[in-house]
């Protein structure tokens, strides 16, 4: 065998590679996204079996799966929840290269195809969304249309190919499931051939210790003493770290897709139907909150020029710094600056699961105990206040929306008089209701809110 | 590509000029026939993948209903047929609009798309406004900003009345402001 194919001694030889003795669980991350990715393959690959890519059908086919298939269920949620481990290994596992310093020389590549195959990922995510095709993904497709046409010179043209077409229709599904079943994985396989290419290249990075400098002139020599000195063959002396955190990563993610099952359907994939509140998956939630946070008017430039000089800046990295300190406790600032990372992107992430600044469309009209009348112009007034739409913005105690000031002591800070401006003017951020009510209507509005103080009136 | 004498002539591998020459000729030969085999199935693939890039789109008129079923002052959801849906669309060829009766002769035809991000904005008849569900995009019943972050008013599509029906003229999305 050996003889003919050659393959079983070259296959050792790669699997007992020396790596660095002290390289342990810190450097399990690569692999486990490694595992995560072929779970993805092999649960992508049989979902295929019975989805039909057709605008049309796929959302009949998805209930078919989800409902009816036996271990359909089980599938999407593999599929989903193997997806959602995969961006969150990507991310520590980059976090983990980052602070150890291991992309400076001779691994700038590694980084740098790292960086692309995080890109990879979530172009992955995002077009898997987009498979599960029902009233959120049209949206996602639409919303995400209408805010590429608003990139200066070339925003048409990137609609057009975001759609397919002029609308979203039958053109829009069957190439997002081209580019997510054939285009990216081929793109993922070949750069984690690259990339995996390049760690046996150029070596496991050992643990960084403070006060050893990178020198690209020793380093190499260094290297490779330290590996004859003390290196341990890959297989199984360091594998089995991999192995046993791989494994149980499948187990949680087996057990979260059993017990949890597929990420619910939204309605049919209708776009006339206009009652729709488009979210992204959690692993994307955290840009739709910056998306909603920048200042108005930022947003057409941020959407292009951000991830891209997010891109630049990350492949960019090893070649402006790939020698000196690799230890985390002689570079603070790397370690602030994955901090800062991860808080922001936290924040970002509660605020959009949040989304204090989206109206409440489902703010019940307000119960006569939060009135605090069953007639008179104040109990007109909590009707105008619900009917006119101020509750979708405002809350009124617990009940209404976080758009706009939360109104429930309103009348400790504005006088009657001052009320009557704001409401007939509006602001920034409120429509003026000059034009939309009858002078008695705003009286019963204005009576309605100066009934709302901290104390002084019944609850 | 620069060719050296060195690539054409490895070691241990004594070559003539004629050779050399010959050799340099089989490897253009190679890189050329692989290049014209390479071109004869790209660019048909480019050619269809491309090709919605560069269609024309068609609009036509569609019909919404009757004159009569809209009454003057208010503002009613319209459902219609995309212009050119392929056979496989379903229920995505399907496109929607909000439909103003301004008065006995005039109507108004908005995008549903929220001139800040595209979601689909909700008319409040209660209310007189258009609210958009994503950032609170606020618009007057005739579509003019009235608060919040759009920077444009909704766009508008064309309006006709044909034998008594209400017709849309069908645009791609994002309408581009006129």
């Amino acid at each position: 065998m050996d003889d003919r194919t050659g393959l079983p001694k070259m296959i050792g030889k790669t699997a007992r590679h020396l790596v660095p003795p002290d390289a342990k669980w810190w450097y399990v991350f690569g692999t486990a996204t490694l595992c995560a990715f072929m779970v993805q393959v092999i649960s992508g690959v049989a979902l295929a079996f019975a989805y039909i890519p057709s605008a049309g059908e796929a959302y009949t086919t998805l209930h078919f799966i989800s409902d009816q298939a036996p271990f359909g269920h089980f599938l999407r949620g593999l599929h989903y929840y193997g997806a959602s481990a995969m961006v969150l290994m990507v991310g520590l596992h980059m976090a983990q290269v980052f602070l150890f310093g291991a992309y400076k020389f001779p691994r700038e590549l590694n980084w740098a195809t790292g960086v692309l195959l995080l890109g990879f990922t979530l172009v992955m995510g995002f077009t898997g969304q987009l498979l599960r095709w029902d009233q959120n993904a049209v949206w996602s497709v639409v919303v995400g249309a209408e805010q590429a046409a608003r990139v200066p010179l070339i925003g048409q043209w990137l609609a057009h190919f975001i759609l397919g077409g002029d609308t979203v229709g039958g053109a829009t599904l069957t190439r997002f499931f081209a580019i997510h079943v054939f285009i990216m994985p081929a793109f993922i396989f070949a750069f984690v051939g690259l990339h995996l290419w390049l760690v046996l290249r150029h070596g496991v990075s050992e643990p960084p210790k403070p006060g050893k400098l990178v020198d690209p002139k020793t380093y190499r020599a260094e290297y490779q003493q330290m590996l004859e000195k003390t290196g341990k063959p890959f297989w199984p002396d360091a594998a089995w770290r991999d192995t046993i955190f791989c494994t149980g990563l499948i187990v949680f993610v087996v057990a979260l897709a059993f017990f949890s099952g597929a990420p619910p359907l939204d309605k049919p994939p209708d776009p006339s139907v206009v009652a729709a509140s488009p979210r992204p998956d959690w692993y994307l939630l955290w840009y739709f909150g910056v998306l909603a946070l920048l200042p108005h008017g930022t947003e057409k430039y941020f959407m292009v020029f951000g991830p891209l000089l997010a891109g630049i800046i990350l492949i960019a990295l090893p070649f402006v710094s790939n020698r000196g300190e690799r230890s985390p406790r002689r570079r603070p600032w790397a370690v602030v600056a994955v901090i800062m990372t991860v808080l922001m992107i936290v924040t970002l992430w509660v605020a959009g699961a949040k989304s204090p600044w989206s109206p409440n469309f489902n703010a019940p009209p307000l119960s006569a105990s939060v009135v605090g009348a069953t007639n008179g112009p104040v109990m007109l007034g909590a009707e105008l206040f619900h009917d006119k739409g101020c509750l979708n913005c405002h809350l009124i105690g617990k009940d209404g929306g976080r758009r706009g000031p939360d109104l429930t002591d309103v009348a400790d800070r504005l006088s009657k008089n001052e009320m009557i401006l704001k409401i007939a003017n509006g602001a920034v951020n409120m429509p003026a209701y000059a034009g939309n009510l009858t002078p008695s209507k705003m009286d019963a509005l204005v009576a309605f809110l100066q009934t709302r103080k901290r104390n002084g009136h019944d609850r | 590509m620069k060719e050296t004498n060195a690539e054409n002539n490895p070691a241990g591998c004594p070559a003539s000029p004629a050779e050399l020459s010959r050799r340099k000729f089989f490897a253009r030969l190679s890189v050329a026939a692989g290049g014209i085999g390479a071109l004869m199935v790209a660019l048909p693939v480019a050619g269809f993948i491309l090709a919605p890039f560069f269609e024309r789109h068609k609009e036509v008129w569609r019909s919404v209903g009757k004159m009569d079923s809209f009454k003057i002052g208010t503002t009613t959801a319209v459902q219609y047929e995309d212009a050119s849906p392929l056979p496989w669309a379903g229920v995505t060829a399907r496109s929607a609009a909000w439909l103003r009766r301004v008065d006995a002769d005039t109507f108004i035809a908005f995008s549903i798309n929220c001139t800040h991000l595209g979601c689909p904005v909700r008319w409040l008849a209660e209310a007189d406004l258009f609210m958009c569900p994503c950032h609170g995009g606020v618009y007057y019943n005739d579509g003019t900003v009235a608060a919040g972050p759009p920077p444009a008013p909704l766009p508008r599509y064309q309006v006709r009345v044909l034998n008594g029906d209400v017709q849309i003229l069908t645009a791609q999305i994002p309408i581009s402001s006129k």
